[in-house]
């Protein structure tokens, strides 16, 4: 172990670090804004609804995050028509196709996740609010919404490291992540163990602060938990 | 806050005492060859899955000529000295240049071809190659190569740098335009132009030499090795061996 390599490579994994947790902040905040509506979609009735959030969650979860960025980054790019297109400012940049990437991968399990706290709301819950006349879009916002955001939490937690430690794969295309400044490290030192080390612990302090974060927000959203104010 | 500390400790013990476990195991009398297979033509994976190119094609006449039993493995091209000093494998015949960065980490052979990194730009580009003329551009190398320090040492401050896992994907993304230029092994590119796909490509400015030839690389401690491997070099340089496998990638001398 060269302790002297390793103190010296962290001002430079720092940087690193900050491209990491603003890749994963924008596609988690990406990703629930779409997965609310499609989970919401999902659990409808109507095939026409139901069915093309089948299928996106299908394809999302089936098939490796690695493939989804270089589909996204390579595959794309071989097209003419995208080159051409409107959005290739946005689709030149590694940053844009792995926020891309990302957001599309993590939106397909938060839908599964939102849905199964939808699955889980009392069915009491939802007679009482229709008993009292609630409109559908307000049965979701005051009921039904809130209690499956308090159910999906735990998963949701799962999904939010989840996705920090997917970021890794933005280092394949190009981007200077956590471990692709870690990588670019060691083309030079030849010392994997003392980089991959650092960055390790660097990914261990970011995911005690999720947990954190997560327990905060549980404690939160449970307030029939706590004990009550004496 | 004690409780963060200790955990943090904990943690760190846990990394360090996971990473001490990659522990080298010992060779056999096999000599175990460790090549990239995404850099063609000089060492790639064909269809079948074997490994081929020039890399291969010399290895293979070194092993004959040492009258060893050779193994060949695949190992992506930024974990392949690590690799090497993991013991993974025995050498490193995976056009690897001499420098003398790598120098005080492995060993090298004799050279067994020169090579001179080249910029390449898409057709008519005009592209000016001093720094001025570089200055904004997003160029692009494979990591941990000579083209990808002489980037980071001479013009971190001046162009973008991209960096590739691969000289496959540099290329892909030269050829979909998100690349202004990408500064690679010569021959590599020599053989891409030819291709559909570096068909609208050239080579633009001078060639920059940026070592002393291409040699195979060997754990320091492993002389034996690598002086049987420079006396099979020889042989093969003598005896036309070396020729014949030129003439099947190059038509002019490499070495």
């Amino acid at each position: 172990m060269n302790l002297e390599v390793m103190i010296d490579s962290i001002p430079r994994l720092l940087d690193g670090a900050l491209v990491t947790i603003q890749l994963v902040a924008l596609a988690l905040a990406i990703g629930i804004v779409l997965a609310v509506p499609f989970a919401v979609m999902r659990v409808s009735r109507r095939w026409w609804l139901s069915g093309p959030v089948y299928g996106y969650v299908f394809f999302f979860r089936g098939t490796p995050l690695l493939v989804q960025i270089f589909l996204v980054y390579y595959g794309l790019s071989q097209f003419e028509a995208v080159r051409q297109g409107l959005l290739w400012p946005l689709l030149r940049e590694p940053y844009w196709c792995a926020i891309i990437a990302f957001s599309l991968n993590t939106a397909a399990y938060t839908t599964e996740i939102i849905r199964g706290g939808i699955l889980g709301v009392p069915h009491g819950e939802i007679e009482a609010a229709r008993a009292l006349g609630m409109s559908k879009f307000l049965l979701y916002r005051r009921i039904v919404l809130p209690g499956a955001f308090r159910l999906a939490l735990p998963a949701y937690g799962n999904e939010i490291i989840f996705m920090l430690k997917g970021s890794a794969l933005a280092s394949t295309i190009t981007l200077l992540d956590l471990t692709g400044v870690a990588r670019t490290i060691i083309a030079r030192t030849y010392m994997p163990i003392e980089l991959f080390a650092m960055a390790g612990i660097i990914y261990l302090i970011l995911t005690f602060f999720i947990v954190q974060a997560i327990r905060a927000a549980e404690h939160r959203l449970s307030p029939q938990t706590r004990p009550p104010p004496s | 806050m004690r409780r963060i500390t200790l955990g943090l400790v904990g943690a760190l013990a846990l990394t360090l005492a996971v990473a001490g476990l990659v522990n080298p195991t010992s060779a056999g009398d096999k000599v175990r060859i460790g090549t990239e297979g995404a850099y063609p033509p000089f060492n790639l994976i064909d269809e079948s899955g074997e490994l081929k190119g020039f890399d291969v094609d010399i290895a293979l006449a070194l092993c004959d000529k040492m009258g060893a039993e050779c193994e060949l493995v695949a190992q992506d091209w930024d974990g392949i000295i690590p690799a090497l000093l993991a013991n993974k494998y025995d050498a490193i015949i995976a056009s690897m240049s001499i420098t003398d960065e790598r120098k005080k980490s492995v060993d090298f052979t004799d050279k067994y071809y020169s090579n001179l990194v080249r910029y390449v730009a898409p057709k008519g580009s005009g592209l000016d190659t001093s720094s001025v003329g570089l200055a904004g551009k997003s160029i692009g190398a494979q990591r941990a190569t000579v083209a990808a320090s002489y980037l980071e040492d001479n013009l971190a401050d001046v162009v973008s740098i991209k960096l590739y896992d691969t000289q496959e994907n540099a290329n892909l993304d030269l050829g979909n335009g998100r690349l202004d230029a990408m500064l690679a092994d010569g021959l590599v590119i020599y053989d891409w132009l030819k291709t559909d796909e570096g068909a609208g490509f050239d080579f633009v400015g001078e060639g920059l030499s940026l070592d002393d030839g291409i040699g195979i690389a060997v754990r320091k401690e492993d002389t034996a090795l690598r002086d049987n491997l420079n006396q099979a070099l020889a042989a093969i340089l003598a005896d036309g061996t070396y020729e014949k496998i030129n003439a099947k990638y190059f038509p002019f001398s490499i070495y």
